[in-house]
């Protein structure tokens, strides 16, 4: 087995028996967490997608402790910027992987990467939790009973996200920076410029034969 | 509720950047929600802006987590989900804007606001206001000016305006440049939702004073 399991164990099962062992222990952990944030951060778009199909098929806590240390400590990050402080950050951060468990049935891989599906449940804990509004979110559109992705679509879908991700690494700073500033909230969408130069084209088009397909089964 | 092959006015890119960084406020987000479930156009290219989201995230340097993060979410978890509020089913109105109403187009309370127009205010937060309207057939909402932004989107029937043609899922975006008296098409009412973060710039003395009464 993993070392994920043999710390989750550690945590969840064994009682600490002293202040020392708890330092210990949590020093252990930071070090693992670090170890694992920097090895697993070159997982690709893909594998981080079959972990969340684990989780949604077998509960793997595996294949969740994957997931949590690459992208908790991001979540926290991203809100962080966003104006959370701190320990609402933890707080959220914490509560957004809950959700990751809870609704792993919900993700369809074909329609969007980990990141940007881990992105979405974030930007929603903010609204609610820092801006304490109702999010209105679109009619869900679900693959009927009978129906699932196809593995072509998926892999294309994944191999999109990931292209996206690097090509707004390339973009010049400048324009990057604007970009962050529109998704921190440090813009109102009437200083949001019309002209991204985001390179959107094929991801949108990939997305609208999604839907399209999508239609068709639950018809 | 698909209505997406007669749909030709859309969101603005800035729109849809704001709906998926989460920056609009909450009636904007309604008007959005909305024209996304009955536009795949859209809600296309709001994934597409999700997607830039996701990407943004994954390039975040990383925040050290409390050293217990993981069990304490594993002890969340064991908790169990939620129990989510019971969808509002059969609506003849999208899910978003149906979950506002608490039902579908028979359970809105509208209040008449003169010349056979009327409304009904739902309850967002008080960063702008979103509210349905019901013109009748031929009639007009008074010719109008905006300090800020009005989204129009029409659920029912069709408006003409000094613009152009709205018909159903058509959403109207109104800036300060922007002087206006909608018109409801013959034959058919017209219903919409309206959503402004100012409040609307009347011409004539008597919806100025209905403005105050009625928070047009």
């Amino acid at each position: 087995m993993t070392t994920f399991d043999t710390y989750n164990l550690t945590l969840l099962r064994s009682p600490l028996r002293s202040e020392r062992d708890m330092e210990s222990v949590k020093s252990s952990i930071k070090q693992k967490a670090r170890k694992l944030q920097t090895r697993k951060s070159d997982r690709s778009a893909l594998e981080w997608s079959k972990d969340l199909e684990l989780i949604k098929t077998n509960k793997s806590e595996a294949a969740f402790a994957r997931l949590f240390y690459h992208f908790a400590p991001r979540v926290k990050a991203f809100l962080i910027k966003s104006g959370a402080d701190v320990g609402l950050a933890e707080e959220c951060a914490q509560e957004v992987m809950v959700t990751v468990w809870n609704k792993a049935h919900l993700f369809d891989p074909s329609r969007a990467s980990v990141s940007t599906w881990i992105f979405t449940i974030a930007r929603n804990k903010n609204i609610d939790a820092l801006r304490k509004q109702r999010r209105p979110e679109p009619e869900e559109l679900t693959w009927g009973p009978e129906a699932e992705p196809e593995a072509s679509d998926i892999l294309v879908m994944q191999q999109e996200s990931q292209q996206l991700s690097q090509a707004m690494k390339a973009l010049p700073c400048q324009q990057r920076e604007l970009i962050e500033k529109a998704y921190f909230g440090d813009l109102s969408h009437g200083q949001i410029a019309a002209e991204t130069g985001l390179p959107l084209g094929t991801i949108k088009s990939r997305l609208r034969l999604a839907l399209s397909k999508l239609r068709q089964t639950m018809k | 509720m698909n209505t997406m092959n007669k749909i030709t006015h859309h969101l603005s890119d800035q729109l849809l950047i704001g709906y998926s960084a989460g920056t609009l406020p909450e009636a904007f987000n309604l008007v959005v929600a909305t024209h996304l479930s009955m536009c795949d156009e859209c809600r296309a290219a709001a994934q597409s802006y999700d997607s830039v989201g996701g990407a943004l995230l994954h390039a975040q340097p990383t925040e050290d987590l409390d050293a217990a993060a993981l069990a304490k979410t594993m002890a969340l978890i064991a908790k169990g989900p939620k129990v989510a509020p019971p969808a509002t089913a059969g609506s003849d109105l999208p899910d978003p804007l149906s979950a506002y109403i608490g039902g579908g187009l028979s359970d809105i309370k509208w209040r008449p606001i003169g010349l056979g127009v009327r409304q009904s205010v739902l309850r967002t937060s008080h960063a702008a206001t979103a509210r349905l309207l019901y013109i009748p057939a031929g009639a007009a909402v008074p010719d109008h000016g905006h300090r800020g932004t009005e989204l129009t989107l029409v659920l029912k029937g069709a408006f003409s305006d000094e613009t152009a043609r709205f018909a159903a899922g058509d959403v109207e975006v109104a800036g300060e440049d922007l002087h206006h008296k909608p018109v409801a098409e013959i034959g058919h009412d017209c219903i919409c939702l309206a959503a402004t973060d100012a409040p609307l710039r009347f011409s004539a003395w008597v919806p100025r004073v209905a403005q105050s009464i009625l928070r047009l």
